[in-house]
């Protein structure tokens, strides 16, 4: 089985969320072409909200539409 | 290399808007446009009263709030007492539309060297979903349950069109911020508007179609899919008026 790696010298996107702010809203989810984020249920923040985040950063191509949907500026991300 | 951050012309403050509220949106992308002209230190936002009356904890420029509907009069008194600041009002379809549809007028004809945000999300927000001069005909609210009836309340007022019909203003646009492309026009929309403004160039004025989940009565993204079927067919986005083109040709 073929196991998928970065290719030497290219940096991977990062994207980190602020799930404090995050109020489950779900646009982040829809935005992204990869399909790698979802509201993650079992977890409850601050707000009261259950926050996105990513399932498989590997898959990341660090095109930022999630960060441009998200109305709450809790996306960050970089390459 | 950071690909995407919060501006830093936006607090770092959590907003108090609901959910999927596209406000947040469009209040990014007047930060971005903030940032990437240089012009924190000098721009004046005027907020309205409505879903964004707190719009003054949320930009990290001076700020200043007006009475309901009056953000343009503020604006043009701002403006005129100090010219070399950049001056921008955030106002909602009740506020500009319905309330302050005399100032907008007339700030708009006397083409006053303001830049005007302008949020077209077809309800009352703040107050609970009442019909508001941009529900569309047929729209359930809290005050038309059976759906507009545009026999008695008569119909969607278009602003831009309206706007762009007088002789006055320089920069009138509609945009829409239901998904990524339309988001990313929308920046190049507001940053135009400020530069505008800084190149002296008289009166903008970009609304953007915004949505509502809540008062909606649906979830954000069905609230975007409703923007997209039904708001952006009667509010066609585009440029409604561009003197600025004109004069530099």
């Amino acid at each position: 089985m073929q196991v998928k790696t970065c290719r030497k010298g290219i940096e991977m996107p990062k994207v980190t969320f602020n799930e404090d702010l995050c109020k489950g809203c779900g646009l982040c989810v829809n935005a992204c072409p990869k399909q790698i984020i979802e509201l993650k249920k079992d977890v409850i923040n601050k707000k009261g909200h259950s926050p996105a985040g990513m399932t498989d950063q590997s898959k990341c191509i660090g095109c930022a539409f999630c960060a441009t949907m998200c109305p709450d500026c809790v996306i960050t991300v970089e390459k | 290399m950071v690909v995407f951050e919060k501006p830093h012309a936006l607090c770092d403050v959590p907003l108090h808007y609901c959910p999927g509220c596209t406000h947040g949106i469009v209040h990014r992308l007047v930060a971005e446009a903030i940032d990437e002209l240089g012009i924190e230190g000098s721009a004046i936002g005027v907020a309205p009263v409505g879903c964004a009356v707190m719009a003054y904890d949320y930009f990290n420029c001076d700020m200043v709030e007006a009475a309901h509907g009056r953000a343009p009069a503020v604006a043009t008194g701002i403006k005129r007492a100090k010219p070399e600041n950049i001056v921008f009002t955030y106002q909602g379809d009740g506020d500009l539309a319905s309330i302050g549809m005399a100032e907008t007028v007339h700030a708009a004809t006397r083409n006053e060297n303001i830049t005007i945000i302008f949020i077209n999300n077809a309800i009352y927000g703040m107050t609970g979903g009442q019909m508001a001069p941009t529900s569309l005909p047929g729209q359930v609210t809290q005050t038309s349950p059976y759906g507009r009836d545009v026999k008695t309340a008569g119909f969607p007022i278009k602003v831009s069109e309206l706007l762009a019909s007088l002789d006055g203003p320089s920069y009138i646009q509609r945009v829409a911020v239901n998904n990524v492309k339309n988001v990313k026009q929308a920046k190049k929309a507001i940053k135009k508007a400020f530069e505008n403004q800084i190149e002296g160039k008289g009166f903008s004025l970009i609304e953007v179609v915004s949505s509502c989940p809540t008062n909606w009565g649906m979830t954000p993204q069905q609230a975007l899919d409703w923007v997209e079927e039904k708001m952006i067919p009667y509010y066609p986005l585009g440029v409604y008026k561009d003197k600025t083109s004109e004069e530099g040709e």
